[in-house]
């Protein structure tokens, strides 16, 4: 049983659906890595696992657990956690104040979770006082990162998060995120960055017009012609 | 030049009554700026709200006053706030949930909560005027003063006067109190760190799982207590009349688009900005000058603008901050 | 979108309906005389002219709203600026003012304009820095000390003219059809000044900015004395129409009222009244008509694009600023128009009764409840709001002292009959929150 299974999800925001049929599985401690063209639904699909968008069909559970109809808010409390893409920090608050509110719906001590995300970013300790809107680009998407972690996740779902990011502020980020999954956390992600993306990637999923076009490990994903050739830009 | 002379009548005539106003405007900005932080309206209803806290707290002062109950030197008022408080928190509460809750489900423009917040005012301005009329009224009690002007020349020997008025101190010492409680909840508490952040980034705070009607209801009970007491406050310094409390919304206004809407510090800020400029361009600078420069005999009163139109420097402070920085001195949260 | 559609087909009868119960409404307060109709044509005219009055105020309003979205809390404001208008333009010269203090005072406001665009020109003409920061701090201070050296003794020097009888600068004699139209203009003047600072911005800002000049014109009406006698005001405003005195003394009205059974007081009474609601019903009905049009042009239907989606106008490259500041002009002019009518009306002066609450918010009221973007809407708004505002003084007392029968005399009864006059502040209250709620588009929704 996968940790992650959402099946054969269909729906949109308006009357179209932007999702048709798409499936996606996580297992634990998996980097999952979406990939695919603008426009291919990824960030939808994500939203739609995160129960932020309204599905008519298919459906999500956690670790057995149905959990189609649960919000957003109910599903972090599952165990899922979420970064958005942008505006993804409470920019006039202090880090440390953004990691406490990460984790506002616990109610025993966070102390140690904050640690824990301090070990695995430590800038995020000497800017702990300062506030998260005047921190570079890289450190806020840590501190975003950091405050999703901070209600200890079973799955982080990230969308996108090295967009608008150096490439050396980028393969840090992955490194973490490496991290991260190592220490069995389930890792969904959207990434712009494919070829990257899906080096480090356990399974990958090719999604086009909302659809699952190709997937696989993310290491064959990479050697496959058609998909270098359509995909990856040769 | 008879400098000390001269710094007492600043002190007498500017400093002080522009400390206590600015303590009010202060607290009445606050009120705006944190409604304006998390529902993201500017709430014209504020003045009537801050009108009809008063009114409850005289009618409550009024009250203890025939039971014989008194504070002494300090009026009767404060002991009667906590019910003005209570009975506009109510209110207010009851307004959000009949009117307002609506339209934030609908997620209307904000236009739509303003004109909503215009037909609350009618209603606090009509349950204001069945309450208590629109009579002037004075209801502060007490000790006039904590110096008055005789004390002072006998204390002190010199020509001019200095009077301090308890309301006066009153306004400054509670603004202080209130604003390190205020600050003290947004900074150190749960609640008050939740409000913050669903003020920043109401997305993420959805997502974080801090629940909006708490933030909002919370929200609406701050800002009816910080109305009640600014309102108690500028009716006991000057005299209660329901219309000047329309009236003061503009500077309030002000002061909340000056220091930035949705930031408190900026409310704040703005509010003895506009309480000082008011007064002192409104303020008749001949005697002083006549103090500083003994030999000049300047032909008018050396006053900027008349008090009738203290009204416009509040708007000219407001035209000048649009014009020049729309999101105010301290980075407020729009454009 | 659809529900439009089938509203619009649903409500082809409405408005004619609902202006046909408005007009029974008035001719029962003329004839029927009971608890709650005076019976009295006199009276019954008399709100339909001010009704009139209201219901071109709020098409200005319905102009700024309804075809922009434009919130403008200063109505009252715009409303008095155009009453200014009858006095500096229609009232008869005072002698010896122009003498005592005119061209300097023309000199000192030029100063004042001339100050201000040299501001503006040096702000955007000088390089950035300290510099310029300096230079039109300099340039404020020299043209404010300037402006006053020259106004002061002006405004002493008008004011000190004959001060018991006039002390004000006094008029142009002009005709005073005339000078409604400069009532306009003065308001669109004040409009295109607040639009050009606070359009743009948020949406809330403009609705601040507006209350703030709202208050200022208020202000300056009621000090300036060399303006418009402020507080003392102003009386002797020329009509368009006859004095009723005019016509008692006239044999041939006096036996066309005999022949209707009339008294000559009653008569004369309805006679001017008449005479007014005709005049008021073709400015309404003219400004409607060019409403309307304007509206089905394209101008209007980008007006109507622009409001519906603001972005999609933008980015199709439309001015959206530049549009909303000449509807902003417009629907201030119009108000400007109709408050100079009110001077005209009343044939008197008195800014002391520019009340907010009756002037802006009142009108707001008006707009909602006739059908926010539509011209008919928001003149039935007008006309019939203001029927029951009026009667409300009358029938709230009455309503309570109907239900407080029962009880016995005492304090709280006593109290609940005075505070009914206040009453029609929660009831227009209410109103206002129940339509914006569960009928947002009002009597007679836009098409």
């Amino acid at each position: 049983m996968n940790y992650l299974s959402a099946t054969d999800m269909r729906g949109g925001y308006g009357k179209a659906d932007i999702l048709h049929g798409c499936t996606l599985n996580v297992e634990k401690g998996q980097i999952a890595v979406i990939v695919g063209p603008n426009g291919a639904g990824k960030s939808t699909a994500m939203k739609a696992v995160f129960g932020m968008l309204p599905l008519r069909e298919g459906r999500v559970t956690l670790d057995g657990q149905d959990i189609t109809a649960l919000s957003p808010q109910e599903r972090v409390k599952k165990g899922m956690g979420f970064v958005p893409q942008v505006n993804n920090v409470f920019p006039s608050m202090s880090v440390e104040e953004n990691l406490e509110m990460g984790a506002f719906i616990r109610n025993d001590d966070i102390a140690a979770t904050m640690e824990q995300v301090f070990d695995l970013f430590p800038v995020l300790k000497d800017k702990r006082r300062q506030a998260a809107g005047e921190l570079s680009g890289g450190q806020r998407q840590q501190v975003a990162v950091g405050r999703a972690l901070m209600t200890r996740p079973q799955l982080l779902m990230l969308d996108e998060p090295t967009a608008g990011v150096s490439p050396i502020v980028m393969d840090e980020l992955f490194d973490r995120i490496i991290e991260i999954a190592r220490s069995g956390i389930s890792i969904l992600m959207v990434e712009q960055n494919a070829r990257q993306a899906l080096g480090i990637a356990d399974i990958g999923y090719v999604l086009v017009q909302g659809q699952n076009r190709y997937t696989d490990t993310g290491q064959a994903l990479l050697a496959d012609p058609e998909v270098r050739r359509t995909f990856l830009g040769g | 030049m008879d400098i000390l002379n001269a710094v007492v009548a600043v002190l007498n005539f500017v400093v002080i009554p522009a400390a206590s106003y600015g303590a009010q405007l202060a607290l009445g900005a606050l009120g705006v700026t944190l409604i304006y932080g998390i529902l993201r309206f500017s709430n014209f209803a504020h003045g009537d709200t801050m009108a009809f806290g008063t009114a409850i707290t005289i009618l409550a002062t009024w009250g203890l006053q025939a039971l014989g109950i008194s504070l002494g030197p300090l009026p009767t008022a404060l002991l009667a706030l906590p019910v003005g408080i209570a009975v506009t928190a109510i209110i207010v509460l009851a307004t959000d949930r009949a009117v307002y809750r609506f339209y934030r489900v609908q997620k209307a423009v904000p236009i739509i909560f303003v004109m909503a917040s215009v037909g609350v005012m009618f209603l606090m301005n009509g349950f204001t005027r069945l309450l208590i009329g629109v009579d002037e009224h004075r209801f502060a009690d007490g000790a006039r003063f904590i110096i008055n002007v005789r004390d002072f020349r006998d204390m002190t020997g010199l020509a001019e006067g200095l009077a301090f008025k308890t309301t006066q101190g009153l306004s400054i010492l509670m603004a202080v109190i209130v604003v390190w409680i205020l600050f003290w909840f947004l900074n150190r508490t749960r609640s008050g760190k939740a409000m913050r952040a669903f003020s920043d980034n109401e997305d993420l705070a959805l997502l974080s799982g801090i629940d909006p009607e708490k933030v909002v209801r919370m929200t609406w009970i701050i800002a009816a207590g910080l109305a009640t007491i600014a309102g108690t406050l500028y009716g006991l310094d000057k005299a209660f009349k329901p219309f000047n409390y329309f009236q003061i919304l503009l500077p309030i206004f002000a002061a909340a688009i000056v220091g930035g809407l949705g930031n408190p510090v900026g409310a704040i800020a703005g509010g003895f900005l506009v309480a000082f400029s008011e007064i002192a361009i409104t303020y008749p600078w001949r005697k002083i000058a006549g103090y500083l420069f003994p030999d000049w005999q300047p032909d008018g009163l050396l006053q900027l603008l008349g008090t009738e139109y203290k009204f416009a420097v509040s708007f000219v402070i407001l035209i000048v901050v649009l014009l020049f920085r729309p999101t105010g001195l301290f980075r407020g949260k729009s454009v | 979108m659809s529900t439009n559609r089938q509203a619009a087909a649903a409500s082809h009868w409405r408005a004619p309906i609902l202006f046909a119960i408005l007009a029974v409404l008035f001719i029962l307060e003329g004839t029927v005389r009971n608890g709650m109709f005076s019976g009295s044509w006199n009276t019954s005219l008399a709100i339909l002219n001010m009704g009139l009055i209201s219901a071109i105020t709020a098409l200005g309003v319905n102009m700024q709203w309804g075809y922009a979205g434009l919130f403008n809390v200063g109505v009252v404001g715009f409303f008095a600026l155009g009453g200014l208008a009858p006095v500096l333009i229609s009232t008869a010269p005072v002698e010896g003012a122009w003498q005592a203090g005119g061209p300097r005072m023309l000199i000192a406001l030029a100063t004042a304009v001339g100050t201000l665009a040299l501001a503006s020109m040096l702000w955007r003409h000088m390089p950035r820095g300290k510099l310029r920061g300096l230079a039109l701090t300099a340039l404020l201070i020299a043209g404010f000390v300037l402006y006053r050296g020259l106004f002061d003794p002006a405004v002493t020097a008008i004011e000190s003219n004959n001060p018991a009888r006039h002390g004000n600068i006094g008029g142009l004699g002009l005709p005073i059809l005339l000078s409604w139209l400069a009532g306009g203009i003065f308001a669109a003047a004040a409009a295109w000044a607040v639009g050009k600072v606070a359009l743009g911005l948020r949406s809330d800002y403009l609705a601040i900015a507006t209350l703030g000049i709202g208050e200022i014109i208020i202000a300056v009406l009621k000090n300036e004395d060399w303006l418009a006698r402020g507080v003392k005001n102003i009386t002797a405003i020329p009509r368009p129409v006859p004095f009723e005195i005019q016509l008692q003394r006239n044999p041939e009205f006096m036996e066309f009222a005999n022949s209707w059974g009339m008294a000559a007081s009653t008569a004369s009474g309805i006679w001017v009244k008449l005479c007014y609601m005709l005049l008021f019903l073709v400015v309404l009905l003219l400004l409607i008509l060019l409403a309307e049009l304007a509206l089905k042009s394209p101008w209007g239907r980008m007006m109507r694009a622009i409001r519906d989606n603001e972005t999609a106008a933008e980015a199709m490259g439309k001015d959206v600023t530049a549009r909303h500041l000449q509807v902003f002009i417009l629907g201030s002019a119009v108000i400007g128009i109709a408050g100079a009518m009110m001077i005209t009306l009343d044939g008197l002066m008195a800014p002391v009764g520019y009340n907010p609450l009756r002037y802006t918010f009142l009108i707001w009221v008006m707009v909602i409840v006739g059908g926010s973007g539509n011209n008919w809407g928001a003149a039935l708004g007008g006309v019939l709001i203001w029927f029951l505002w009026i009667k409300a003084e009358v029938w709230g007392p009455a309503l309570i002292a109907f239900l407080t029968a029962p009880l016995p005399a005492s304090s709280f009864k006593s109290g609940l009959l005075e505070g009914a006059a206040h009453m029609r502040f929660i009831a227009m209250g209410l109103v206002l929150l129940l339509v914006l709620r569960f009928a947002p588009r009002g009597l007679v929704p836009e098409r």
